[in-house]
């Protein structure tokens, strides 16, 4: 792809994504916005609705149980102190066991319903990560081209690695701490009520002495942690481009500059980071203190109301719980919130790219090319990128016979490669027409155009996997001779033989190519694809001219017989060919062989013979 | 871990003893609560106590408690004042550090690997700094004493407690050491889902071309089952570790009073009441001492971890550097741009052969100089040695006719203008690219830094820029196109005015024409400067005074364009690649 193509959005590519998971840190859009998303992301769960309503009925029974304990436990104490009595039987053992069983039953029972909502909600969230992760990846091939000019790679692996991750992982801990802590507050408020009123009154005022400061922290703490997580991001971009750097800081002695802006930004993360760390860390203690409050006021409250003999000292043993449990489910909830806040932001990332418009729907293009000889018309083709007023390609006409070698030549940015891209369908031409064989492309679908075409790039793309792996690529049915045979064309097969496992060696790092051995095996691999016509878009760039000889044997071969499309930087590869366009500003502004192009004098004679001029 | 200590400035030291005192402060005030508690029970519990008693009880309860708050909340921030103060001093060291590594260091640990020591590492050391002040410390001192407050009750709590221990460390054993192993195959899982993933994004018009999407797709399906299965066995997995915890916490609760209603049934009756209120107290001190456990195990869980991270940064901090600064700031006199390589030799270090051998020769003041041969054969090795990116295996490189290992960096780097293979440029202006470093001289005007862009042939677009020379640069430049960069990079070269022009292949990205137009400016423009060129075109170098064949690390001839194409094998090779016979002649 041309590189002037990535000028469109800056701001996308000045964004760090730092190796740090620093997603969920921008509040995403307004409370609407975030609905829409908890409906996409509900849809998405749709198929688990029946294992997330179990697992929600499980949270609720385990939560119930739990709460009927401290009721169980203070008729224990109270059956204790009724037998410490003065002038009692002793203690009631048998109801003591009678208790003590039924709370062993309720304590098991609510292990089991809280395992089995743990265990269920794990494997939701997980299964819906995996859909999620699915989608992206199928995502990805349906976007059209022009899409990834204006994103990162880094942009687009951290949404299905983060992202997705961000999302599991809170919906995992959240809906369940959710659900308990909802049903824990309203339950333990029901309980409190209804064991006494004087000393529920007690227990909420004296909690909510505590939440009023701990809310106000928790607001602060959520601003600090954007700066703070604003800040290492700058931080991590700043270090990422010094270090990528590194020899032109050092050979511009640039370190103290480096240094100065270094400095300014980590005193402003370690300024923020003291303060986002320092407001959290008071959470606890603050949560303790409100336990601790509750406490003692339950105590005193009741201690006075025992003495007045209004209620038993079991109550006070039960509240003493029922205090715990009723400011415990509070903070859960705000840190619940918070969790499926940033849930939010991660799944408006996601869904911003699953939403994303895709190319045409082509199912019901069902021509098929068939005897292809390799005749290809451009007809007045305009184009541009969308969202783009600028025009590209303004009007090209051009026409390749049947085993013909057309190349095209002219500076950067003259819209080469976008050239190419158009005739394979990666962008659609906005006027005008490209045929193959007659027939309009755009009445093909994408597929089959791309089924008439083998390709060579500049950038030899070769992935983790045996070398057979990379040759075939999805080619069907390749036969080992076949193979051998492409490999032996383009002077292969011999390196291949020396790796330890031949074709089945897996090319890792271990295994150290040669931009020319990686270039080679990507035109053995388009030999083996073995389709009507070709491209080579600079192929040969990126070697050095003595191996570029050895290759280019292998480029006569596939050339041999096929419609070749071939552009190249090196006008000494392209000399030979039938046919030479001469691109600028994307117009052709001369074509013809190389003789008569010479002997015109025109732009390609000037930038043919600039290589060979000596400098004044 | 403990080694990364040693970065501790005094105020942090002050600060940990700040938070010592208090923690053991919090933990006693912790630990008498429940003895007030139980004041407060035997009162309630006692016919006749006055009212007024409870109060005093309750509030000197309270009182601890607001003490208990006060202690940590003192200790929250001391630790994240240490934290912060710690990961910014450590930050800033690091940085520093590697700022003064050379390329041979640098390559050691590569650049990606870098970045993540001085970032993510450091962010893990520092929220251990923060949890582990509170907790690491706490928990220990909170497990002890509340142990000590119990051990002299009755046996069979004092057991109960323990079996809850016992039981609360195996379950959570057993869980971290079936999901552990897990979670660690998980990093690497997740990096196969970005290797695919990626595999796709930076290939997709080749998966494109081939049809190859549902290809990629079914091994994505195969990377992301792999993920899926070991994650929902580690999530299930640790999903039963919080039920459990809780199951402890209240069977202790139940198992406390049971034993002792059991234990009072069968006591005298005047110790009933005091053994009941003990009760009560006991059961507070057990949930403790579990607790304290529990804090343990979250910082044993993260510790390994943080450690790792530990280690990696310390790996970076302990490295020696292989390259000494001189002290020598200038050149001798009369010898100024001259550069001389004599017998030098150069092994990569851990490598087994030589990338360069044998290699000598002088270039003179204002001469231009140029290299070529294969990729791999050792051009950008040699130049590298000039500005002392690495130091030569054996023989010496004399620039101004002085040993480069015998001058201050800075000095010799002054004298150089060092162009690089891929262009480098840096998120600011255009200005601020071109006019960047320091080379002792003062910062350049608007006039010289257009001056540099003209000789670069980078004025053109630059003028076309919005803002002219103040006009955005992207993180790598990533707003300008390949040729763009380079010509920027060029120009920053220029600025500085050096003695010496080091040009790494940096006209492989300019069409002809420019690159004629750029070579022609440099000879009028910077005609007292030494030039050394790596080139792959012919073109590029044919009018160069000294051009010097690399093949495989050896000299295979040194000589004017004319004469190579005589008596070179390897150039002549080269040359007819790019020429034919007629245009060579």
């Amino acid at each position: 792809m041309e590189k002037k193509n990535i000028k469109f959005d800056n701001n996308r590519n000045a964004k760090t994504y730092g190796p740090v998971g620093e997603m969920g840190d921008e509040k995403k859009g307004t409370t609407r916005g975030s609905i829409e998303i908890w409906k996409k992301l509900f849809r998405y769960c749709h198929r688990y609705i029946a294992v997330i309503i179990a697992a929600i009925i499980c949270a609720s029974v385990g939560t119930v149980l739990m709460l009927i304990g401290p009721d169980k436990l203070s008729e224990m104490t109270d059956t204790i102190t009724n037998g410490i009595m003065p002038g009692s039987q002793g203690i009631d053992m048998d109801k003591i066991l009678e208790i003590a069983l039924i709370l062993v039953a309720f304590y098991a029972l609510s292990y089991i319903f809280s395992a089995i909502q743990g265990f269920a909600m794990a494997t939701v969230t997980q299964r819906v990560s995996k859909e999620m992760r699915s989608d992206i990846s199928t995502k990805i091939n349906r976007l059209p081209m022009w899409f990834y000019n204006k994103t990162t790679t880094g942009d687009v692996l951290s949404r299905v690695t983060n992202d997705v991750d961000t999302i599991g992982q809170s919906l995992n801990h959240s809906i369940g701490s959710l659900i308990s802590s909802i049903i824990l507050f309203i339950g333990s408020l029901i309980m409190m009520l209804k064991t006494d009123g004087i000393m529920t009154v007690t227990a909420v005022v004296s909690s909510l002495f505590g939440f009023i400061p701990m809310f106000a922290i928790m607001g602060r703490s959520q601003k600090y942690f954007t700066r703070q997580q604003k800040h290492l991001g700058a931080i991590n971009g700043h270090i990422e481009e010094i270090y990528a750097g590194h020899t032109v800081v050092k050979a511009y002695n640039g370190e103290a500059e480096a240094e100065k802006a270094f400095d300014e930004m980590n005193n402003k993360l370690r300024e923020s980071g003291f303060r986002a760390q320092c407001l959290s860390g008071l959470m606890m203690p603050i949560m303790n203190f409100i336990g601790n409050f509750g406490y003692v006021a339950v105590c005193v409250v009741g201690g006075a109301m025992t003495m007045d003999e209004r209620i038993s000292f079991g109550v006070i043993v039960a509240f003493m719980m029922y205090v715990r449990y009723f400011t415990q489910p509070l903070s859960q909830i705000a840190q619940a919130m918070q969790s499926l806040q940033s849930a939010a932001a991660a799944g408006s990332r996601v869904f911003e790219f699953l939403e994303a418009e895709e190319m045409e729907d082509e199912s019901g293009k069902k021509i098929k090319l068939e005897n292809v000889d390799g005749y290809v018309e451009f007809e007045h083709v305009k184009f541009g990128y969308e969202n783009s007023d600028r025009v590209i390609i303004h009007d090209f006409s051009a026409t390749a016979k049947p085993g013909q070698k057309i190349a095209i030549v002219g500076p950067t940015g003259a819209g080469k490669t976008t050239l190419v891209n158009l005739l394979m369908r990666f962008h659609e031409i906005q006027e005008g027409e490209i045929r193959i064989e007659g027939i309009p492309i755009r009445e093909l679908s994408r597929e089959e155009v791309h089924a008439q075409f083998c390709m060579v790039l500049q950038d030899t793309w070769l992935f983790e996997g045996t070398v057979r792996e990379n040759l075939a690529y999805c080619t069907e049915n390749v036969t080992d001779e076949k193979m051998e045979a492409a490999c032996k064309a383009v002077g292969l097969d011999h390196f291949i033989h020396t790796l330890p496992n031949g074709y089945d060696t897996v090319l890792d790092d271990q295994i150290s190519l040669s931009q020319g051995q990686k270039q080679q095996l990507t035109i053995a691999r388009a030999m083996i694809a073995d389709k009507p016509m070709l491209i080579l878009d600079e192929a040969t760039s990126s070697v050095d001219t003595r191996t570029e000889i050895q290759i280019q044997n292998a480029m006569d071969e596939l050339m041999k017989n096929r419609t070749s499309f071939v552009i190249a930087h090196r006008l000494s590869t392209i000399r030979n060919s039938d046919m030479i366009l001469v691109m600028k500003d994307g117009d052709v502004i001369e074509s013809g062989s190389h003789n008569e192009l010479m002997k015109q004098n025109g732009f390609y004679a000037d930038l043919y013979n600039s290589q060979f001029e000596q400098s004044a | 871990m403990l080694k990364l200590l040693k970065n501790f400035r005094k105020k942090e030291w002050i600060f940990a003893g700040i938070s010592l005192a208090l923690i053991i402060l919090q933990v006693w005030m912790d630990l008498t609560m429940p003895d007030y508690m139980s004041e407060i029970t035997t009162l309630v519990q006692t016919p006749g106590s006055e009212m007024t008693d409870i109060l005093i009880a309750g509030g000197k309860m309270l009182l601890f408690a607001l003490g208990s708050l006060s202690a940590s909340v003192v200790t929250a921030v001391c630790a994240s004042k240490i934290a912060s103060e710690f990961a910014a001093i450590l930050r800033s060291r690091l940085f520093r550090k590697v700022q003064s590594f050379s390329m041979e260091e640098i390559g050691r640990f590569s650049a990606a690997s870098l970045i993540t020591r001085s970032t993510n590492d450091i962010t893990q050391v520092q929220m251990l700094i923060v949890m582990g002040l509170q907790m690491l410390i706490k928990a220990p001192i909170m497990a002890v004493w509340a142990i000590c407050k119990i051990s002299g009750k009755e046996w069979e709590w004092t057991l109960a407690t323990g079996v809850a221990v016992v039981v609360l460390l195996s379950i959570v054993g057993i869980c971290v050491m079936l999901a552990m192993p897990k979670f660690k195959k998980l990093q690497m899982l997740t990096d196969d889902i970005n290797r695919v993933t990626r595999e796709n994004l930076n290939g997709l018009r080749v998966v494109r071309a081939y049809n190859a999407e549902g290809y990629q797709e079914e091994k994505f399906e195969t990377a992301n089952k792999n993920l899926t299965g070991t994650q929902l066995f580690a999530m299930r997995t640790m999903s039963f570790m919080m039920p459990s915890i809780q199951l402890i916490m209240s069977g202790l609760s139940l198992a406390i009073y049971w034993i002792g209603a059991i234990l009072i049934n069968e006591a005298q009756i005047t110790d009933k009441i005091s053994l009941f209120s003990e009760m009560m107290v006991f059961s507070q001190y057990a949930i403790q001492v579990v607790m304290s456990f529990m804090m343990l195990v979250m910082i044993f869980m993260i510790l390994p971890r943080a450690s790792v991270s530990a280690k990696r940064i310390n790996e970076v901090m302990d490295t020696e550097l292989t390259i000494h600064n001189g002290t020598r700031v200038d050149g001798e006199k009369g010898k100024t741009g001259e550069i001389e390589f004599r017998n030098v030799s150069f092994r990569y270090p851990d490598a087994g052969e030589y990338a360069i051998q044998n290699i000598s020769f002088t270039a003179k003041k204002g001469e231009t100089i140029a290299f070529i041969g294969a990729t791999g054969c050792g051009k950008s090795t040699v130049i590298n040695l000039i500005p002392r990116f690495y130091d030569t295996t054996e023989g010496e490189v004399l620039v101004d006719g002085v040993n480069v290992r015998e001058y201050d960096q800075h000095a010799l780097r002054n004298k150089i203008g060092y162009v690089s293979q891929k262009a480098v440029l840096f998120s600011g202006s255009i200005r601020s690219n071109i006019a960047y470093g320091d080379n002792g001289k003062e910062i350049p005007e608007t006039k010289e830094i257009a001056l540099a862009a003209a000789t670069a042939q980078a004025d053109d677009f630059v003028e076309k820029t919005e803002d002219t020379y103040d006009g955005y640069v992207a993180q790598g430049g990533a707003n300008f196109s390949g040729g763009q960069k380079q010509r920027l990079s060029i120009a920053r070269a220029i600025a500085r005015k050096p003695e010496i022009f080091i040009f790494d292949d940096s006209f492989s990205a300019l069409d002809y024409k420019t690159d004629r137009r750029l070579r022609e400016a440099l000879n009028r423009e910077c005609k007292a400067a030494t030039r050394l060129i790596v080139a792959q075109r012919i073109g590029t170098i044919r009018d160069a005074d000294k051009i010097i064949v690399l093949d495989e690390g050896k000299i295979a001839g040194i000589g004017r364009h004319n004469e190579l194409i005589q008596n070179c094998e390897v150039y002549k090779q080269i040359a007819f690649s790019q020429l034919s016979k007629e245009e060579l002649a």
